[in-house]
């Protein structure tokens, strides 16, 4: 098999797992009843303030600016540039007739999603050094932690040096994967610095739905966060619990 | 079991985050209850045969029942932010009691035998790869250590990206020792206590008549009004439930007689009640949903019998979070109440009410020998509201005691409101087989209320929780200050309040001369 076969049902493998992962977290965590009003107060007393509040968490990462200013600008500068260049990269997937493409191929946008590249890369570095000389992070550090900073630095680095250093062939790499979204495999360009950047995304995809990068969806569904705080406006009852007190009900 | 064989922490000048020395809370463990006290709860008198595989399916089904408990389970990415926010870990260095650490005792077991990531390198024979571990007893004993090291005051909670709180996990993780028969006494004991007798110190009805009539007399000696401390009145429009340490102990009853003299100079009709005579709900603290409830439906019944048309609860932190957030969803509905009060309320509310309308005298010199601050507890801050807008619970309290008192002084902003240091006895602690984290994990409190002490001439510290008072009375001493130094709220109430027709009572006279 070429490689172009291979990369291909890599893609399809690794998407499937990520998209159904995911959606059976996400599926699980919003069918997993909240029985009780716990969240952190103070905290908003209307749905509106709710928004607010999980967009401040979602965009500054508020509660983690309260915590520790290293490790949130570590992190901060590393995911908005993430951001950044997972919004360049649209550029792959999207035909060039498309609406989106004046908006995407845009020049800033296309240089910030670049040069995301180095905030990200310092961002990452940051986290991992944060592991290895602060004690408290030290110790709470399993090996999986180290390596999932070590993959994710290993895609920011591959994209950045095919960015500025060693081009691949940007042409046939987007046919590549165009024909991908209609099950058309076409050729794939072969350097190796553009095969590790895939494998490595490849990867992180596959690991996302088992590991602690369901962060991402979990922020939505924790409670602490997404609760109003109208307890005494409002009985509040789990499916379960509501069961429990029929059931006690009739037995009385 | 350690006896008192460690060194009380020497206060800095504010808290310093110490570098992690591993092990030394490792032997602190609190008495186990034993089976007359784990059997009426519901739960096996001893560890189970089988333990290891029915924690397993408790932990499973604990995550379809609890949302939080899920999502932490999974969310959490080591980030650290949570790992110096944790008293018991700045007062014992036991790198265990860092929130995260806490929760990773029992994360390790939910990855390794319910996640395909810890099953995966579980078969590979490396599972802390990725966080995982196997259960054995050693892992056992580390939750029985550590879970009972932790307050469940959620400050972790108020620094984690993702809001992880770590009392969830903690509760989570006694209800599950609990279902394979490994109980703490403490708690299993009071629970026992206050659903056959109605309150946690198992004081009977006739106990409460009688210290109820010696605090009317008391008073009455004090200041020349026969101010009333009223139980099982049917008819009554408040009924009042408040923790029973307040029924005696020390500063609790004089918060106990506070609310007495508001009540007397509100013209309110109250009552106590002798089957909910306990504010407090220790079902929160095993995590006990059922446990909570059964509490819970004491007060709901008390309400109903005598026919109160509002609920008022006394100084208590934990159980204002239990009141405030879990009432209703489990006692209620309240429909046969007075609608036009929250249901329930606070005292503080109640008192500041009142103060608002300006219904109440006060000569706030009674209060001048003294300096106050106000120790936020836990549960109030983080778990509670009161009044009308988010962060009434800091607000409300502090205007009380504005309102009786020319001194006063905040601790350190990074100490108080939602940054708050539990008093270091809550979720269960109060007990003297945990006096070593007890007095070390009180550190970061008392290094904040030393501050106030040498830079802001604060002499004592006011707090309205059952649990903050009586650790307190014990934790200031060790600490070099004096036992007496923590006062109830409304026991600053109490002494400034002018009660109408009392030997202080001078509107009569002044009102007299102004009109001459």
């Amino acid at each position: 098999m070429s490689a172009s076969v291979v990369y291909a049902l890599a893609f399809y493998l690794a998407t499937a797992i990520f998209i159904i992962g995911v959606a059976r977290k996400i599926v699980q965590y919003a069918k997993t009843p909240a029985p009780l009003k716990i969240p952190t107060m103070p905290a908003p007393v209307t749905q509106g303030g709710v928004v607010v509040r999980m967009a401040t968490e979602v965009v500054l990462f508020n509660s983690l600016f309260k915590s520790n200013k290293w490790t949130w600008i570590f992190g901060w500068m590393f995911h908005f540039a993430l951001l950044l260049a997972l919004f360049r990269h649209l550029r792959y997937v999207i035909p060039a007739d498309s609406f989106l493409m004046p908006l995407i191929g845009h020049e800033i946008i296309q240089a910030f999603g670049k040069y995301a590249g180095f905030a990200m890369l310092a961002g990452l570095t940051g986290l991992f050094a944060r592991r290895i000389f602060v004690d408290r992070v030290r110790y709470i550090s399993s090996p999986s932690d180290y390596a999932m900073l070590l993959l994710i630095m290993g895609i920011a680095g591959t994209g950045m040096l095919m960015a500025f250093v060693e081009h691949t062939d940007i042409v046939m790499l987007k046919e590549f994967m165009l024909g991908l979204l209609v099950f058309n495999i076409q050729p794939l360009p072969t350097d190796l610095l553009l095969l590790v950047h895939l494998g490595l995304v490849i990867s992180l995809m596959i690991i996302f739905p088992i590991s602690k990068l369901l962060h991402a969806p979990g922020l939505f569904f924790s409670p602490t966060r997404n609760q109003v705080d109208n307890s005494r406006d409002k009985r509040h009852l789990a499916p379960w619990a509501a069961e429990l007190e029929a059931g006690r009900k009739a037995g009385e | 079991m350690a006896a008192a064989d460690f060194e009380t922490p020497e206060l800095q000048e504010y808290t310093v985050v110490p570098k992690l020395e591993e092990g030394t809370m490792a032997h602190s463990s609190p008495f186990i209850a034993k089976e007359k006290l784990q059997t009426p709860l519901g739960f096996p008198g001893e560890l189970v045969d089988n333990w290891e595989e029915k924690v397993i399916t408790k932990m499973d089904d604990l995550r379809g029942k609890y949302r939080g408990f899920q999502v932490f389970l999974d969310s959490c990415v080591k980030c650290g932010a949570c790992t110096d926010k944790c008293h018991y870990y700045l007062g014992t260095k036991d790198p265990k009691n860092m929130p995260v650490a806490r929760q990773d005792l029992l994360r390790q077991v939910y990855r390794r035998y319910s996640t395909f990531a810890g099953k995966f390198f579980g078969a590979l024979g490396i599972p802390g790869f990725v966080g995982a571990a196997d259960l054995n007893k050693e892992v056992l004993d580390d939750w029985y250590s550590y879970f009972h090291q932790c307050s469940q005051c959620r400050r972790c909670s108020v620094y984690c990206p993702y809001g992880i709180d770590t009392a969830e996990i903690s509760m989570a993780a006694r209800e599950i020792m609990d279902s394979v028969g490994l109980g703490q006494k403490y708690c299993n004991e009071i629970i026992g206590k206050a659903q056959t007798i109605g309150n946690n110190l198992g004081l009977p009805e006739k106990a409460l008549i009688d210290t109820l009539e010696g605090l009317e007399e008391e008073v009455e000696e004090d200041t020349g009004v026969a101010v009333k401390f009223p139980i099982d009145q049917k008819g009554a429009d408040i009924l009042l439930v408040t923790p029973s340490a307040d029924f005696f102990a020390e500063p609790h009853v004089d918060g106990l007689i506070g609310y007495a003299k508001v009540f007397h100079e509100a013209g309110a009709s109250w009552t106590m009640s002798s089957h909910a005579s306990e504010a407090a709900n220790f079902g929160m603290f095993i995590g006990s949903y059922e446990n909570m409830r059964t509490l819970s439906l004491r007060v709901r019944k008390a309400a109903l019998d005598l026919g109160v048309k509002r609920i008022v609860f006394g100084e208590c932190g934990h159980a204002w979070r239990v009141a405030y957030s879990f009432l209703h969803t489990l006692a209620g509905p309240f429909d046969f109440l007075d609608q036009s009060y929250p249901i329930p309320q606070h005292i503080c509310e109640y008192t500041h009410d009142l103060i608002e309308k300006d219904a109440l005298k006060f000569d706030k010199s009674e209060n001048d020998h003294m300096t106050l601050t106000f120790h936020d507890s836990c549960n109030v801050a983080r778990a509670s509201r009161m009044g009308d807008k988010p962060g009434g619970q800091m607000e409300i309290p502090r205007a009380v005691i504005k309102a009786v008192c020319n001194n006063y002084v905040d601790m350190p902003v990074e100490t108080i409101g939602e940054a708050t240091f539990c008093c270091g006895g809550g979720g269960g602690l109060l007990t003297d087989d945990l006096m070593e984290v007890r007095v070390k994990g009180a550190q970061p409190r008392m290094e904040a209320y030393k501050s106030v002490v040498d830079n802001g001439g604060v002499t004592h510290l006011a707090a309205i929780c059952a649990i903050c008072k009586a650790q307190f009375t014990k934790i200031l001493p060790a600490y070099g200050f004096g036992m007496t130094d923590i006062v109830s709220v409304h026991q600053l109430v109490s002494e400034a309040i002018i009660l109408t027709g009392s030997d202080d009572d001078t509107s009569e006279d002044s009102n007299t001369n102004e009109s001459e």
